[in-house]
């Protein structure tokens, strides 16, 4: 087994492993917590793709500051013992029936995708995930979604600025 | 002449040709380790000196002066004492987390040395994107400190924590802005490349105006995220007493300060690689003469020299500036810096786009 | 091969810490005492738990800071090709930080910049 293949199946249980942990954590910080280790080792994945860039992207945006505003939600809400609301037997087998409804259909469409079967992701190849790369292609075929996604970011931010200042 | 990078390559040379090639790499691994090992530890011991007496020197006193030859070993006697501190873990807090943000803050610290060349042709790991890897590294410090604020179980700690959270992301943003900058003149975002850019002359030089300005905007967030004086609000003596490490003691405290200064190293060590070239010692143009002149000092001294340099006036603002309320600092940062941030990219681009640098 | 360096220098970091902690912790005897064990506070036991409700202020923060950050993302791959592209590279991030600084404006109008 190759090294590669090794780190492979490490990082992809690490991933799995943490993921679990993330639902089974009494407490929402732990949640939180094993949520960035799940980002650790997805970032690891591009990493074993040549896809520096998109790796650090992952932990720039991801474990740094969405989980730093995650955490800060958690602060807010207070989440104390007394407070948390309680969940009856019937939420949890709906949250149960819904979430494995997800995830039939997620397996069935990759068992059914004929364009990835009996492909293999080349791992250490290609410099698609290269910087310099992706700053040519963003800037020449896809000018028109990076202005627009100027505009996303614009209502986002009009967005936050409504929830958080009601008056 | 005798330099890092021959001492490196003599090692590969020589282990090379005496064990098998698995074995010259694991030594060498075991040799960064050891080196980076005792880097912090001279880190630690040297900075903590250094501030002692800048702040001595600052106030016309004489600083530590009784431990060694003036007060040189003072910092040993420090760590002596932190050793022989009992750890305590207060009641109510949440065990695992209080253990593990030290290690998480250390590991960041340490994590973002690998891009950073020490001298010509000597650093960890040339990484392909050098300054992003360090911005997101040190964006997993905030998650160590959140941690040790969380876990402590003490209102002074969370409080402490949640500012330093919300100081550090923000400020984050212009000294982001002000790395973009030299991006823009370099066009890589290697290290290496960076540093090599600059053979003509340093960024600050090369890129006048906008340079300038986003060197100021760089030293001042930096001077934030690290939480020092005059941004230290997160750990306020006389409002917090000590912020997010309120609850550590011994060892554990001893990590977080340790990991404090080094994280102040690290930045005056980016600082100095983006703009006053790294190890690159002054040149001139195409001034041959003197450029030779200057290729005599050794790059290792340039480096050292300027990273200390930078590490000087980050402690000269702490006696100089009285501490900013939580409002004025975000104000500073939302209302000045990130417009004047922007406005200074824009003028940047257009340096870079006409040819205006030299 | 670099990438194996930073499994060497998190190992460094975790020996390093490891090591200083152990150390004390066989060094010291450590007395026991309930008092110890308090939460540092000026004297009077902590009222309430610490885990109070904060400000919203944080929450907006972040959020804003969120966004910042990703579109200083966005500009890490433009800052590379800047000088390739050339002056159509300029058109283009004004209308992006034009488009970015409405929305600055109205959070700063709206008075989301202020604290408290």
């Amino acid at each position: 087994m190759a090294i590669t293949e090794i780190i492979f199946w490490f990082l992809s249980a690490l991933a799995v492993i943490s993921a679990i942990m993330v639902v089974l954590s009494k407490s929402p910080v732990h949640s939180v917590l094993w949520l960035i280790a799940v980002f650790f080792a997805i970032s690891g994945h591009y990493v074993l793709l040549n896809a520096q860039f998109i790796a650090i992207v992952n932990i720039i945006v991801y474990a740094g500051a969405i989980m730093v505003l995650f955490l800060f939600v958690l602060m807010l809400m207070n989440l104390n013992k007394e407070t948390e609301p309680q969940k009856n037997l019937w939420m949890k087998l709906t949250g149960v029936v819904s979430g494995g409804c997800l995830l039939i259909i997620l397996i069935s469409l990759v068992r059914q995708a004929t364009e990835i079967k009996g492909k293999i992701a080349v791992t250490k190849t290609g410099d698609i995930g290269l910087i310099k790369v992706l700053g040519k292609e963003l800037f020449s075929s896809y000018v028109v979604p990076f202005e627009i996604s100027s505009v996303l970011f614009l209502s986002a931010m009009i967005g936050a600025v409504v929830i958080g200042k009601k008056d | 002449m005798l330099s890092l990078e021959t001492i490196t390559n003599n090692i590969n040379n020589w282990l090379n040709n005496h064990v098998s090639s698995t074995w010259a790499t694991i030594i060498e691994m075991l040799i960064v380790g050891l080196l980076v090992i005792g880097l912090f530890a001279m880190l630690g011991l040297i900075l903590v000196l250094m501030e002692r007496k800048v702040s001595a020197f600052m106030q016309i006193r004489v600083g530590p002066n009784r431990v060694g030859f003036k007060g040189s070993l003072q910092t040993l006697a420090d760590t002596l004492k932190l050793v022989l501190k009992e750890g305590l873990t207060p009641k109510g807090a949440d065990k695992f987390l209080f253990n593990l943000a030290p290690y998480v803050v250390m590991c960041a610290a340490m994590l973002i040395l690998a891009p950073i060349a020490f001298a010509k042709n000597f650093q960890i790991w040339d990484i392909n994107i050098g300054v992003l890897y360090i911005s997101a590294i040190s964006s997993i410090s905030v998650i160590g400190i959140l941690m040790a604020g969380w876990a402590s179980n003490n209102k002074y700690s969370l409080l402490g924590a949640m500012r330093s959270g919300a100081q550090i992301v923000s400020y984050e943003l212009s000294a982001g802005f002000s790395v973009l900058c030299i991006v823009i003149l370099t066009g890589s975002l290697q290290i290496s490349d960076i540093i090599n850019a600059q053979q003509n002359g340093w960024f600050i030089f090369k890129g006048h105006i906008p340079a300038i300005i986003s060197f100021i905007i760089f030293i001042i967030a930096v001077t934030a995220e690290t939480n020092r004086a005059p941004f230290d609000l997160a750990e306020a003596e006389s409002e917090l007493t000590a912020g997010f490490h309120t609850e550590y003691s011994g060892m554990k405290f001893a990590l977080f300060f340790l990991a404090e200064y080094v994280n102040i190293f690290v930045v005056c060590a980016i600082g100095a690689i983006l703009f006053f070239g790294g190890w690159m010692p002054l040149h001139i143009g195409n001034w041959q003469g003197f450029n030779q002149v200057m290729d005599y000092i050794p790059s290792s001294l340039w480096f050292i020299l300027k990273v200390f340099g930078l590490i000087f006036l980050i402690m000269w603002f702490r006696w100089t500036f009285p501490r900013l309320r939580v409002d004025q600092l975000l104000n500073l940062e939302w209302k000045y810096l990130l417009p004047l941030s922007l406005v200074n990219l824009l003028l940047m681009t257009v340096v870079a786009i006409m040819g205006w640098h030299f | 091969m670099g990438a194996a360096y930073l499994l060497v220098l998190l190992f460094a970091a975790i020996a390093f810490s490891a090591g200083g902690i152990l150390v004390a912790k066989l060094l010291v005897k450590g007395s026991k005492n309930a008092q110890k064990a308090e939460a540092y506070e000026c004297g009077i036991p902590t009222e309430g738990t610490p885990w109070n409700q904060f400000n919203v202020g944080y929450y907006l923060f972040a959020l804003l800071f969120l966004i910042f950050d990703v579109e200083l993302i966005f500009m890490y791959p433009w800052a590379v090709v800047v000088k390739q592209v050339g002056i159509a590279a300029l058109v283009e991030i004004i209308i992006f930080i034009f488009i970015l600084f409405i929305g600055f404006l109205y959070a700063h109008k709206k008075g989301a910049l202020k604290w408290i």
